[in-house]
């Protein structure tokens, strides 16, 4: 029997989404791909862990570091500046990077993460919180936004079960 | 005469596509929506997001870097 028959056979519409980093760059390809998919019709889940469980907070202090960054050419005069570790090391030089970073966004009409995450509540995206990274991290429910589910590895593992779609991001 | 025009300019990927999502919302079946864009992967975009969904991409062009797209509902 063919596993794409019978009453187990997976929906092709559903996608699920480990997300597990949560910098100003990295949070950009799960919620992208996740509204775009639930725009597109498919049944979304977002099951965000370690480093991806602070996309959840309520608030969001987003930053993107260029520290061991090699592929981060930011344009600058006209060409790709990459920035020498030893410059990127020094304090206030994350902060400048992200605020740059942030002024590209702008500049190029791409979404912030903040308009993209309530994008993905109002398509009524599945979003999950990691229980053991709330713990490990210290972090409570009362700061994560409303409408969320928390669970663990097991409710994650029943959703990609249940999904034809399955990215680790 | 499309029944609903989307304005997309200025705006880049996925926001052309969620946005026109919405506003399909609000056309009747078999109602057409035109969306502007100046996004240049949004001509991919839109086919693919017809091809995905079933709502047909009756025909699209650019003049002076704006893409429009004309997509009947399904």
């Amino acid at each position: 029997m063919s596993e794409e028959t019978g009453a187990n056979a997976i929906d092709p519409n559903t996608m699920s989404i480990i997300v597990t980093k949560g910098s100003l760059d990295w949070a950009y390809p799960p919620f992208i791909l996740g509204t775009t998919a639930a725009a597109m019709g498919l049944e979304v889940t977002m099951f965000f862990t370690f480093y991806g469980l602070p996309l959840l907070l309520k608030k969001m202090d987003l930053k993107v570091t260029p520290l061991g960054n090699a592929a981060m050419k930011m344009p600058m005069m006209g060409g790709h500046m990459v920035m020498p570790n030893i410059v990127a090391a020094i304090p206030g030089v994350d902060a400048m990077a992200s605020k740059m970073m942030k002024n590209l966004i702008k500049k190029n009409g791409v979404a912030s993460v903040e308009d993209l995450r309530d994008l993905a509540i109002e398509a009524d995206v599945r979003m999950i919180g990691c229980q053991m990274t709330m713990d490990l991290f210290d972090y409570q429910a009362d700061q994560m936004i409303d409408g969320i589910e928390v669970g663990g590895a097991a409710t994650y593992i029943e959703v990609a079960t249940q999904s034809h779609i399955n990215l680790f991001i | 005469m499309a029944d609903k025009v989307l304005d997309a300019k200025g705006l880049n990927c996925p926001l052309p596509i969620l946005k026109a999502k919405k506003a399909l919302k609000e056309v009747p079946e078999g109602g057409t929506l035109e969306v502007l864009s100046t996004d240049p992967g949004s001509v991919a975009d839109f086919q693919a997001f017809s091809r995905t969904t079933g709502n047909e991409l009756l025909e699209h062009s650019e003049e002076g870097g704006v893409y429009t797209f004309l997509i009947r509902k399904k």
